[in-house]
């Protein structure tokens, strides 16, 4: 067993984890206190990474690009509520869903036409892209090490900000009761459009993180969303906390699926069919965990306390 | 009751029209046009049988691509075995044999996934059953053997007995008899003892467990012959286009599904059918006018969800906002 | 004589609350049973137990002798107990008789039938529109039932119940939401099922309380303070305290 590659998997595995944090967490806050579906969430992911990829390329920085590109990305957050999501709130879940898979098409044709078919390919600044040995082989780029600070700082703020600030307290009294917070004259209206944005500036963050690793691309939206769906499925929908730890358990999981289970397989199979097997079962394995946590909980690990 | 009569007349006339006129614009030598009713008809297949579990049941299941994905695939890779060698189980060109295999592994995988999500209502079913779609559009990704994303061609259609599929005027007429077999199924149990639980459970769950019916088991049920019947539109359309590829169980193909029951008119025999006509003309009429043709019909399909109640068969019986 | 239903020390805990504390009762075959208490007593929570919806953390439930503690909610239909609701749960946009008609069905084994139209089967419609005159609704049969109001509603609750042949009906505000007229005409209907089925009312109207219950049960903070005649509560000091304060 070759623990430095184990090591370096779980790495990033939880790499993984965290950008999965930062998608489904705005997913589960907006289906939380908004109590809605928001399928379009991957669309927001795909638009932060062009617009910061964009500015990249354009500044020439890629600290500056994040930094202008993150309000930015919050800024459509807040159009699409009021333009869009708004008007859906009163109807049903059904009409959520297909009303952001309209506007799925909708947001990737617009960047299809703005930023064309290929991708965008973002190199990462040179005091960025150094490597750190963290001990014997281990050997890890620094980059890494940046979006699991990054992820965690995010979820550390998050926390805080829910559990220990008066905005906090209106996004949970919003949670449990909208009219009762409504009627005591706070404007559930901006309120709910502010925890979208938030939600989209955490989907853009995570989706500018990971450009400079692959790149900027059409389909990255649409990939994302479902694992981010499973994640919140997993965690409990509504739940922050079920969102943290769902996200890392499946980002661990994907990560060392990959790796590891045609060495497993090959413990009982022959080495061709574990060669078959393992990409198919591993492609399988976040969704073959989901089943299993929903046949012994069906709302979820951490469900947040009914309304 | 005139109101039915009138949507009964309706349904006669599109069904009418849609028998008649592609043959006639195939013999005065338009083929293109027989093409897309084929594919018309066989998405209606499986629209009606999504309706059935969606419009009547109240069922949002958003991964029904993924029994399109599996019966085409039931066609595809014992062709390809039965091409290139291999895996001598299920190498045949056999279309009784594939039809079979589609129906088979349609069924089962509607009762695991089914037996599975149904556990869950409300959104969390929504969810969970897009994340199976995409599961089995992984899983079939992966299957390098099968060529993965980039797809499967087969050169030799399903052999049935009687019927010649290359031909394509006997395909589209298996598919319409098919399509309207299946609507008639629909039909019936809808309006069944089976069908009356089903829709009490859509309109009120917990007053009908209340009565006495285990409603997990009659949807359960439903959801298994919606599968079924969805496989075997997926063994027409592997037929129709052989090319079988991953990309038919993409979550956003179900999407379409639900968008052409949402559309027509769910709840109703014919709205199905309406939506997938819909969807294809719309299809074809955007797309050779734009390839960024994705952008106005969402923005048509975003305007459909704000504005309309009922979706085209609402419409037509008068229940348009 | 055995009673129909014995309830013997259940217990549920939400979380903190203690919503039934150890209640026990016993309810006689052919009388009205009722169930009275200030708001937060847990009424609907013991009623959800006895229908099943809910599990209770400990107790039995005798149906009959039988011990239905455990028993899922749909399987206490076919045993003999029905539940009404207190926000009118019908089927909205079905119609009034297929309302009833899919209580009437579910009594004969399963539905799993798949050939029949349902709504062509004498013997289950004309089942239900006997129900449906019963309550005196059967003009309004073939109306969807959205259209009609509140007060039909709970009638049309009310024959549904009566068509699932349950013996035992548990009935949870059936007053609620009703007017002057539409109180009357179902206390009056609800006398009439004396003798022919076993009612548990949950109920917060004391006119129709009083007028309808062989024997009452008052619930506070989910413990049975009193249970008696009408005459024996309405004299109860515990009884007076809990309702109104300090004497």
């Amino acid at each position: 067993m070759d623990y430095t590659l184990l090591f370096v998997q779980t790495l990033n595995g939880l790499q993984l984890g965290l950008l999965l944090f930062l998608v489904a967490s705005g997913l589960t806050l907006v289906f939380g206190i908004l109590d809605f579906v928001n399928l379009a969430h991957g669309s927001i992911y795909m638009i932060g990474a062009f617009i910061c990829a964009s500015l990249t390329l354009w500044l020439g920085n890629f600290l500056w690009a994040v930094v202008i590109a993150l309000p930015v990305t919050g800024a459509l957050g807040f159009a699409v509520e009021k333009l869009v999501a708004r008007r859906l709130y009163e109807k049903d879940h059904l009409d959520h869903v297909l009303g952001t898979f309209g506007l799925i098409l909708v947001l990737e044709t617009g960047a299809h036409l703005i930023w064309g078919p290929a991708g965008i390919t973002v190199p990462l600044p040179a005091w960025l892209d150094g490597q750190v040995e963290l001990f014997d082989g281990a050997v890890i780029p620094s980059y890494r090490l940046l979006i699991i600070a990054t992820g965690l700082a995010v979820a550390g703020g998050l926390f805080w900000l829910v559990n220990y600030t008066r905005l906090g307290m209106l996004i949970r009294a919003g949670a449990s009761n909208r009219t009762m917070v409504s009627a005591l004259g706070i404007d559930i209206a901006t309120l709910f459009a502010l925890v979208f944005a938030l939600g989209a500036m955490m989907a853009g963050l995570a989706g500018m993180l990971i450009t400079p690793i692959t790149t900027a691309s059409l389909g990255m939206g649409g990939q994302i969303i479902i694992t981010a769906f499973v994640v919140i499925i997993i965690g409990g929908i509504g739940s922050m906390k079920g969102a943290f730890i769902a996200a890392l358990i499946v980002g661990i999981i994907q990560t060392m699926g990959r790796s590891f289970l045609d060495q497993g397989f090959e413990f009982f199979m022959s080495e061709n069919a574990a060669e078959t097997a393992a990409p198919a079962v591993s492609a399988m394995a976040i969704y073959i965990l989901m089943a299993v946590v929903l046949a012994f909980r069906p709302q979820g690990l951490f469900p947040p306390k009914v309304r | 009751m005139p109101k039915l009569t009138r949507n009964g007349w309706v349904t006669l006339i599109a069904m009418a029209t849609l028998a008649v006129l592609p043959p006639l614009l195939l013999w005065s030598g338009q083929p293109f046009y027989m093409d897309l009713a084929s594919r018309l008809v066989v998405l209606a297949i499986a629209a009606v049988s999504l309706n059935l579990i969606l419009g009547f049941g109240g069922l949002v299941s958003f991964g029904h691509a993924a029994f399109i994905g599996l019966g085409a695939y039931a066609v595809g890779i014992p062709a390809y075995h039965a091409t290139w060698g291999g895996f001598e189980l299920v190498a045949s060109y056999n279309g009784l044999f594939h039809l079979a295999l589609a129906i088979g592994v349609s069924a089962l995988y509607a009762l695991i996934t089914g037996a599975i999500s149904l556990r869950t209502s409300g959104v969390y079913f929504i969810m969970i059953t897009m994340a199976f779609g995409q599961m089995a559009f992984f899983l079939f990704q992966s299957l390098d053997v099968y060529n993965g994303d980039d797809g499967l061609t087969i050169d030799i259609r399903s052999e049935l007995p009687l019927i010649n599929l290359d031909d394509p005027l006997q395909l589209f007429i298996l598919s319409y008899l098919s399509l309207a077999a299946a609507m008639i199924l629909v039909k019936v149990i809808v309006n069944s003892r089976f069908g009356m639980v089903l829709q009490g459970a859509k309109g009120n769950n917990e007053r009908m467990v209340t009565l006495g019916y285990n409603t997990y088991l009659y949807r359960l049920v439903a959801y298994v012959i919606s599968g079924t019947m969805c496989g075997y539109a997926g063994f027409l359309l592997g037929n129709f286009t052989t090319f079988i590829s991953p990309d038919m169980m993409h979550w956003t193909r179900s999407g379409e599904l639900m968008f052409m029951v949402i559309l027509g008119g769910a709840a109703t025999v014919l709205g199905p059918i309406l939506g997938a006509s819909a969807f294809v003309l719309l299809e074809e009429f955007l797309s050779s006018w734009t390839t960024f043709w994705h952008l106005p019909f969402g923005l048509m399909l975003i305007g459909v969800v704000l504005f309309t109640r009922g979706g085209l068969m609402g419409l037509f019986k008068g229940r348009g906002r | 004589m055995d009673a129909l239903l014995r309830v013997t020390d259940l217990k549920k805990t939400f979380g903190g609350v203690t919503a039934t504390d150890g209640v026990s009762l016993a309810v006689d075959k052919g009388g009205i049973h009722a169930i009275i208490g200030p708001n937060g007593a847990g009424k609907t929570t013991l009623i959800a137990q006895l229908s099943g919806t809910l599990k209770p953390d400990s107790g039995t439930i005798l149906l009959n002798g039988r011990d239905i503690t455990l028993k899922p909610a749909y399987a206490r239909a076919k045993l003999g107990i029905t539940r009404s609701f207190q926000i009118t749960s019908l089927i909205m946009d079905m119609s009034v008789l297929d309302n009833v008609a899919l209580s009437v069905q579910s009594q004969s084994g399963h539905s799993f039938r798949f050939l029949k139209p349902a709504r062509k089967i004498a013997a289950v419609r004309d089942a239900a529109l006997g129900h449906l005159q019963q309550v005196g609704l059967d003009a309004r049969a073939d109306m969807v039932t959205s259209a009609l109001s509140h007060g039909e509603h709970r009638l049309v609750e009310i024959a549904v119940a009566l068509a699932s042949g349950a013996q035992l009906m548990l009935l949870d505000e059936p007053m609620a939401g009703l007017g002057a007229d539409e109180g009357a005409q179902m206390i009056a209907f609800l006398k009439t099922l004396k003798g022919q089925r076993t009612i548990l009312l949950v109920e917060h109207d004391m006119d129709a309380v009083f007028a309808l219950a062989d024997c009452i049960s008052v619930l506070v903070y989910g413990r049975l303070i009193a249970t008696g005649t009408p005459d024996e509560i309405r004299n109860n000091a515990d009884v007076r305290h809990a309702y109104l304060g300090e004497d």
